[in-house]
């Protein structure tokens, strides 16, 4: 993904990637382009555009849900300083929910 | 890594065997030692629908020499549209059975073992302990942890892949270097949260697409040749025909395979996952349910009853039987179109989304608010076969 490069007006911005079955939550959308510093930032930054995902992301403790994982680029943000994780302009970052699908 | 080059004993190959394999023995990274390699693997494949299909096929054509099966269901016709090894004439026939016939036809000489059953904590490792290698085709989580951890503790790689509508998971896990699928999630999502390609549909193909992808890796682990899936999850997304990879890492805190395992038998995965009984039934108990005979009669007989449809409105397209159609999901924002002085019967496909959708409608102050038990399919199945099924 060069994106951000090839349109500078979008720098300063990551992107969100959103999995098929939270793309209803999500306004249809296969990506989000989310603003901040961090990682806890940007999933701040992808609720309060859509709301809906909140429940579906998070438990009412605020705990993100053990079946989904959050990778930054290819990493596992849980092995890089989890929601503190910094992140510069142009990253992708990934929520991977477990699916089960195979009939 | 090779799994299969220690202990395996040699398998020679006959002069048809050879004519047969012909392209695979000119290939240095294959050639006579590699398919006699894989004469001597014995691979389970688990279930032989959407993955398993093309997983078989290719691994009986390839020239595997032991094949086993594990499957208990039945063909169905919706299963013709992705589930290549079974045909039309194949319907009401036993998966296992249909299944095998097509191995031996594509070739004699693959050993099919047939397991028909339900994979189960009780059968598990005992189907696991003649195999090398298994592969993951099932659709379900409670299944998935079983397999997972079944090959965490006899020490068997798990050739995993996964789909959902237009979009897969393929990996390589439980190898003795490598994470398991514990590793990378924990825990089940709670029941009902994530939807099965029962209700959420699939791309006839993608099934075709990761099945061969787990074969691809089963052949690869069976001749030690190339970088297996282990430590990466491939992301597949056949809509956008984007591949993405991502590291998975050993975690060492992993209840099956971590440095001090807590998982060191199986467990019952049904209580696991958070599964009581029937999956299909409404959780919420408190939800008033109207059989399909009964609103049948009472529509016949003239009753003010408001039906209420919340499918999507491509169900809608498919089948429908006169409601109004507000899709579970914008049922909040349209709730004003809906008149609580009326009784109203809701329903969906087979009963869960409308009993969510009767449940969020009594919290909002409607009292005479029922559920449609079983869908439009038990209308379908007991008053109306005219309504095509889906």
């Amino acid at each position: 993904m060069n994106l951000p490069h090839d349109f500078p007006h979008l720098l300063g911005m990551a992107k969100i990637h959103i999995p098929t079955p939270l793309r209803q939550y999500a306004g249809k959308q296969t990506a989000v382009e989310v603003a901040g510093e961090t990682v806890a930032d940007a999933m701040s930054d992808l609720i309060a555009k859509h709301p809906d995902l909140k429940r579906h992301l998070y438990t009412d403790g605020g705990k993100l849900r053990s079946f989904v994982n959050i990778y930054l680029n290819d990493e596992d943000v849980r092995y890089l300083q989890k929601d503190a994780t910094p992140i510069a302009s142009g990253d992708n970052i990934s929520i991977v929910p477990s699916i089960a699908g195979g009939l | 890594m090779a799994i299969a080059t220690e202990t395996a004993p040699t398998a020679t190959l006959n002069k048809d065997e050879i004519l047969r394999y012909s392209r695979h023995l000119i290939m240095p990274e294959v050639g006579m030692d590699g398919q006699q390699k894989l004469k001597a693997a014995k691979v389970l494949c688990i279930g032989t629908g959407g993955l398993g299909s093309p997983l078989a096929l290719y691994l009986a054509a390839a020239g595997v020499g032991t094949l086993g099966l594990v499957d208990f269901d039945v063909v169905d016709y919706t299963n013709l549209q992705r589930q290549i090894i079974h045909t039309t004439a194949d319907v009401g026939r036993k998966k296992l059975d249909s299944a095998a016939e097509k191995l031996e036809a594509i070739n004699p000489f693959v050993e099919i073992k047939k397991f028909d059953t339900r994979l189960s904590s009780e059968n598990a490792l005992e189907i696991f302990r003649d195999f090398d290698i298994i592969a993951d085709g099932t659709d379900n989580f409670p299944t998935r942890y079983l397999v997972n951890d079944a090959c965490v503790l006899s020490g068997k790689p798990n050739v995993y892949g996964s789909i959902f509508r237009f979009e897969g998971q393929a990996s390589v896990f439980a190898t003795e270097e490598g994470p398991c699928y514990r590793c990378l999630y924990p825990e089940p999502p709670p029941p009902g949260l994530v939807p099965s390609c029962a209700e959420g549909g699939v791309l006839g193909i993608l099934p075709g697409l990761v099945g061969v992808m787990q074969a691809t890796e089963v052949v690869k682990l069976i001749l030690g040749a190339g970088d297996p899936l282990i430590g990466r999850l491939l992301l597949i997304d056949a809509l956008g025909m984007k591949f993405r990879e991502l590291k998975l890492r050993k975690n060492p805190d992993c209840p099956a395979c971590g440095t001090r395992p807590t998982i060191t038998k199986l467990i019952d995965y049904n209580e696991f996952c958070g599964i009581r009984g029937e999956e299909e039934k409404p959780v919420s108990s408190g939800i008033p349910e109207i059989q399909v005979e009964e609103l049948k009669r009472r529509l016949d007989a003239g009753d003010d009853l408001f039906v209420l449809d919340v499918r999507e409105p491509h169900e809608y397209q498919i089948c429908n039987i006169g409601g109004h159609l507000i899709p579970l999901n914008d049922l909040p924002k349209r709730v004003s179109e809906l008149d609580s002085s009326r009784e109203i019967v809701a329903h969906c496909k087979m009963g869960g989304r409308s009993a969510k959708a009767v449940a969020f409608l009594q919290q909002s102050g409607f009292k005479k608010v029922h559920n449609l038990t079983g869908g439009i399919i038990a209308w379908a199945d007991r008053v109306d076969p005219k309504v095509p099924k889906y």
